[in-house]
């Protein structure tokens, strides 16, 4: 237990701190709780639509899914185009050249899962290859995954190490993260497993791969707000944070809102700072984003595939 | 960064007030109908928050206090003491039910009557109001196995006094236990917030509780007096200030009454290094802001070991600064009204007294109200046990901050106080929290939460925060008298 | 000269204060069933109370198993003795039944909070108990009759449930009471949980009563003329005050009107 927590403290220099699950929960029940006005409603919505990172990650995707997929992130509603584009898109390594064809000219983000997705268990002279070829094909995200298998035996340094040699790989393109929430336990662990990540390099920290059964949670998002607000505290480095798996509705993209406003305050309302992965909600977006406007509920007939 | 970030503002997601209906005046409840108070003396109550009048209440005097006390000698005489304890249990479920079908009504009632934020009344006071009588009820026919060894009876009538900080649900701590046990009441509920208590009485009514049974008695010190020093009450219950309660000790001597009381603290919530510091945080605030600190068991104290001092106060700082003080009915409301402009007086001069002994003040930067009673959420750092702000209770949303190096230290300077309610440990160390439950002087320790109440957990104080239970079977002890059964 | 030739050596009758055996420091006595009983004062009192507190942390700390064994060490020394407490005015009858006292409250020390304490369900994820404490130190007006049963019954609950006691003995009977205290003095009783005062009770009660630092009174044994006075000088410090149905009962919940309920609670959580 003591050569764990040395090591821990070696390679983290930053302080980690405990956290009371009871307590951590409710709060996250309280700030769910908040409601928002019709206008910042309004706001939320186009926020979160700024900040998806439109996802697909399927063994069946093709090019041509591809295609739909950035048409739809570039132009979300083609009958609206006051609709904003999506921050991202994220595909699986493969798919990268199709995507920067579609991409080209626009600013949307282009991030691949890269490093033995989603387990990360393959040789790490692999996973960093994969980082390197994703980015040399024009991926401008990178989303990697914590090596649980290191962490969750106590090799601190091991899953540090790779997350920093992941960063030098992934060059000028930025790095997420992965912490796989769902298989750390307690949020005790969430929270040093977060520290441990910024402390190596990274430049969001992202909840889940969404391969797995549990994924994004409010009380989780919260825990690693906390880890980032305490991290920007000890060191000044401002790092993101990435909610993915399970956010489905409109209601719950903003409850994620009022989290990261509530905790981190109004310079991380931005997708520089917050992104959501999805697929399905974009849709869900939309819809009350029309609902609010017209006054009228929807039907997501009305709203393209992507 | 292209776009400027986008704040997201709350609604003001103001709960309707149409569920009330407020009468233009209120009587007296007594044996079991409204009358009008013997000498015609009307009273104003008033929403704290807009500084409005809501309506008429009866001021009860001395002559009223024996028309009381005699409709629930009777009720306990001929009927209420000797109805078996399946029957009187049943009275008291169809109370809990009805409190909880009128939910909603009592809730906006509650806030409007004394300030409280009503994600408050609704999320706290009022399930659990309705909770203790159904946690009651259930006790009402198995006392037999509440006290072994002991064959209990109710005493009979129970003078009641309750205060201005939990209305509803101080009725509902005073009336269960004494309803359940057999015994008949006189409650007497705090000046400034007498409507859910009338409320009650139609709840009261509609459950068909035999007439006398409970009266209320609305009305000032002069009611509560006449109350406790009337013959032909056998026991008295009080929770209010120690001051107060001191009195009532002394008027009470020689008179064979018994009596209980729950009085003033100063609490100290004692947060270690080694705690889980976010969470902590809450535990603090919501420790001395939740009802705006007009709670008898605020963590009033806030004592920091010295290694995380300062950066568990930037911590606070920020979150105080996320703090929403405002419209009660406002459902996004963290912070209510100042109870009375005399409370608000009160917090003004102790805080004015602590910055002039020397403490540094912080209060959260949130604009308030024009109109109502106010008082921004505030901290006091650097002070020291010799500061009045660390000895006298303030009953207000005011923290005040001290240090300490050890956990031997932290327990001296927790007990070091006339009072005894309530403690705070903060602690991730297993050992080292059961070693503090241990030795803090308090009736009740909360350890990595704060203020969480609960019917079936006892609640009461050590020292001059008084003594006796509310809650719990050991609840139940001070509404009975115990008959030794022959062995 | 006394009939076959020996001078007796008279006993002094002191006070017992911290463990040890003083006289009043008012230097006064008063004199009953032919001898001198040190008269004690209001400072006396207060010296008392200070010796009961700062033997409250250690009584308190012992295991209840520990203070059980102490008890019945008293009963043990006190039925070596009870020919010293014929002699001193009680009945062999008395003597044994006061054994026996001591016997019961020993046996109970580590059962109260079997009896009384609750582990509650909360309606929430807390683990959330309620202990009995010890009060602290509690000022016991001792009975007047019978000499040794009347103390005994009072002081044995006091002990068992963990506080100290500052006692005012029996008027009319103090050689018992220091008798007593004899006993519990070579009883590993540590110094200051028992602290016995003979005196006054018109004149000791109410300085007792008025203390600060006493959080529990028993009137029990207080002349019923001054239970007003005594019980509205209590108040001054919401000084508990308890009176005994039966002074002579025997209970767990005599132990108990000398204790307090505590209730804690913590999360369950990961």
């Amino acid at each position: 237990m003591r050569h764990d927590l040395a090591e821990l403290s070696r390679v983290t220099p930053v302080r980690v701190m405990a956290v009371d699950a009871v307590s951590l929960e409710q709060r996250a029940a309280a700030l769910a709780g908040r409601s928002l006005k019709r206008e910042a409603k309004l706001g939320a919505l186009d926020l979160a639509i700024r900040c998806t990172d439109y996802t697909t990650l399927e063994g069946a995707d093709t090019p041509g899914r591809i295609v739909q997929l950035c048409a739809k992130a570039v132009r979300p509603d083609p009958s609206d185009h006051s609709i904003p584009s999506v921050a991202a898109v994220c595909v699986y390594p493969e798919m990268v050249p199709t995507a920067v064809g579609c991409l080209k000219g626009t600013s949307i983000g282009i991030a691949s899962v890269a490093g033995a997705f989603p387990a990360g268990l393959g040789p790490l002279s692999a996973r960093l290859e994969e980082i390197r070829w994703v980015v040399e094909q024009g991926a401008t995200e990178v989303d990697m995954v914590l090596n649980r298998g290191a962490f969750l035996s106590g090799h601190y340094g091991v899953a540090f190490d790779e997350i920093a040699a992941s960063k030098d790989a992934s060059g000028a393109a930025h790095l997420k993260v992965i912490l796989e929430t769902g298989e750390l336990g307690p949020y005790d662990q969430v929270r040093k497993a977060s520290m441990l990540a910024m402390a190596a390099g990274a430049d969001f920290i992202k909840t889940s791969t969404g391969k797995i059964g549990t994924s994004a949670t409010l009380p989780v998002a919260l825990c690693m707000a906390e880890s980032i607000r305490d991290f920007a505290e000890q060191t000044g480095q401002a790092i993101g944070l990435k909610v993915a798996g399970g956010i489905r509705t409109a209601k719950q993209s903003w409850q994620y809102l009022v989290v990261i406003q509530e905790t981190l305050g109004v310079e991380w309302m931005h997708p520089d700072r917050f992104r959501i992965g999805a697929s399905s909600l974009l849709n869900e977006l939309l819809l009350q984003l029309r609902t609010q406007q017209t006054g009228r509920y929807q039907s997501l007939d009305s709203f393209t595939d992507g | 960064m292209d776009l400027e970030p986008v704040k997201l503002q709350y609604a003001t997601s103001r709960e309707s007030t149409d569920i009330v209906h407020l009468e233009k005046s209120y009587g007296l409840f007594i044996d079991g109908k409204m009358v009008e108070p013997r000498s015609g003396a009307m009273f104003t109550s008033v929403n704290p928050a807009t500084e409005e009048p809501l309506t008429q209440v009866a001021e009860a005097g001395s002559d009223d206090v024996d028309l009381a006390v005699a409709a629930a000698r009777r009720a306990y005489e001929h009927g209420w003491r000797d109805l078996p304890g399946k029957e009187r249990a049943k009275y008291v479920f169809r109370i809990a039910r009805l409190l909880q079908e009128r939910a909603r009504e009592f809730a906006v009632l509650e806030t409007i009557d004394g300030g409280k934020p009503i994600k408050e009344s609704r999320d706290v006071d009022i399930p659990l109001a309705a909770a203790h009588f159904f946690y009651y009820a259930g006790w009402a026919d198995k006392l037999g196995y509440a006290f072994p060894g002991r064959r209990p009876k109710p005493i009979g009538v129970a003078g009641q006094i309750i205060p201005w900080n939990f209305p509803l649900l101080m009725a509902a701590w005073k009336l269960a236990p004494a309803l359940a046990s057999g015994n008949t009441v006189v409650l007497k509920p705090a000046e400034t917030t007498p409507l859910t208590a009338l409320l009650l009485t139609e709840v009261l009514r509609d459950a068909d509780l035999p007439p006398g049974v409970v009266n209320v008695l609305t009305g000032d010190g002069v009611a509560g007096a006449a109350l406790v020093n009337h013959p032909g009450v056998d026991k008295i219950a009080f929770t209010g200030s120690t001051d107060v309660g001191k009195e009532i000790q002394r008027a009470l001597a020689g008179t064979g009454k018994r009596l209980t009381l729950e009085l003033g603290g100063k609490a100290a919530n004692i947060v270690f290094e080694d705690a889980a510091l976010d969470q902590a945080v809450e535990g603090v605030v919501n420790g001395i802001f939740f009802n705006q600190g007009h709670v008898c068991c605020a963590g009033s104290r806030l004592l920091l070991q010295e290694p995380i001092a300062e950066a568990f106060l930037d911590k606070l700082r920020s979150r105080m600064a996320t703090l929403r003080v405002g419209d009660p009915l406002d459902k996004n409301t963290d912070v209510g009204a100042i109870n009375s402009r005399q409370q608000l007086d009160k917090i003004s001069s102790l805080v004015d007294a602590g910055v002039e002994e020397g403490a540094e003040m912080y209060q959260a930067p949130c604009p308030l109200p024009e109109r109502g009673f106010w008082f921004r959420p505030t901290i006091l750092t650097g002070v020291t046990p010799a500061h009045r702000v660390a000895q006298e209770e303030i009953f207000g949303p005011v923290l005040s901050v001290l240090t300490f190096r050890t956990p031997e230290e932290a327990v001296a300077k927790a007990n070091n106080t006339r009072y005894g309610l309530s403690a705070g440990v903060w602690t991730e160390k297993g050992s080292k929290i059961l070693w503090m439950a241990d030795r803090l002087r308090a009736g009740v320790v909360w350890e990595n939460t704060f203020n969480r109440f609960d019917p079936a957990s006892p609640f009461g104080g050590f020292r001059e925060s008084g003594f006796g239970r509310e809650g719990g079977v050991q609840g139940l002890a001070p509404y009975l008298a115990l008959e030794a059964i022959d062995a | 000269m006394p009939d076959g030739g020996r001078l007796d050596v008279r006993k002094t009758y002191k006070l017992f204060i911290g463990g040890e055996f003083p006289r009043s420091e008012s230097g006064r006595a008063y004199e009953v069933d032919g001898v001198w009983a040190s008269q004690a004062s209001r400072k006396d009192v207060r010296d008392a109370v200070r010796a009961a507190r700062s033997a409250t942390g250690g009584w308190r700390a012992k295991t209840a198993y520990n203070r059980g064994q102490i008890l019945y060490r008293i009963a043990e020394v006190l039925e070596t003795r009870a020919s010293e407490l014929v002699a001193e005015g009680s009945t062999e009858e008395e003597v044994a039944a006061a054994v026996d006292r001591w016997v019961w409250y020993a046996g109970v020390t580590d059962k109260i909070n079997a009896i009384f304490g609750t582990v509650n369900p909360v309606a929430g994820p807390y683990f959330d108990f309620t202990v009995a404490e010890p009060v602290g130190v509690v000022g016991v007006a001792a009975p007047d009759e019978p000499p040794l049963l009347g103390i005994t019954s009072r002081l044995a609950p006091v002990l068992a449930g963990g506080s100290t006691a500052v006692v005012i003995a029996s008027e009319t009977h103090p050689r018992t009471a220091i008798a007593l205290a004899e006993v519990i003095a070579t009883s590993d009783v540590p110094g200051g949980v028992v602290n016995i005062l003979t005196g006054h009770k018109a004149e000791l009660l109410p300085w007792l009563a008025s203390h600060l630092d006493v959080d529990s009174l028993d009137l029990t044994g207080a002349p019923d003329g001054m239970l007003t006075a005594l019980e509205a000088a209590a108040a001054d410090g919401v000084t508990r005050t308890v009176r005994a149905a039966d002074p002579l009962g025997q209970s767990p919940y005599e132990v108990t009107a000398f204790m307090e309920m505590k209730t804690v609670w913590h999360p369950i959580g990961q």
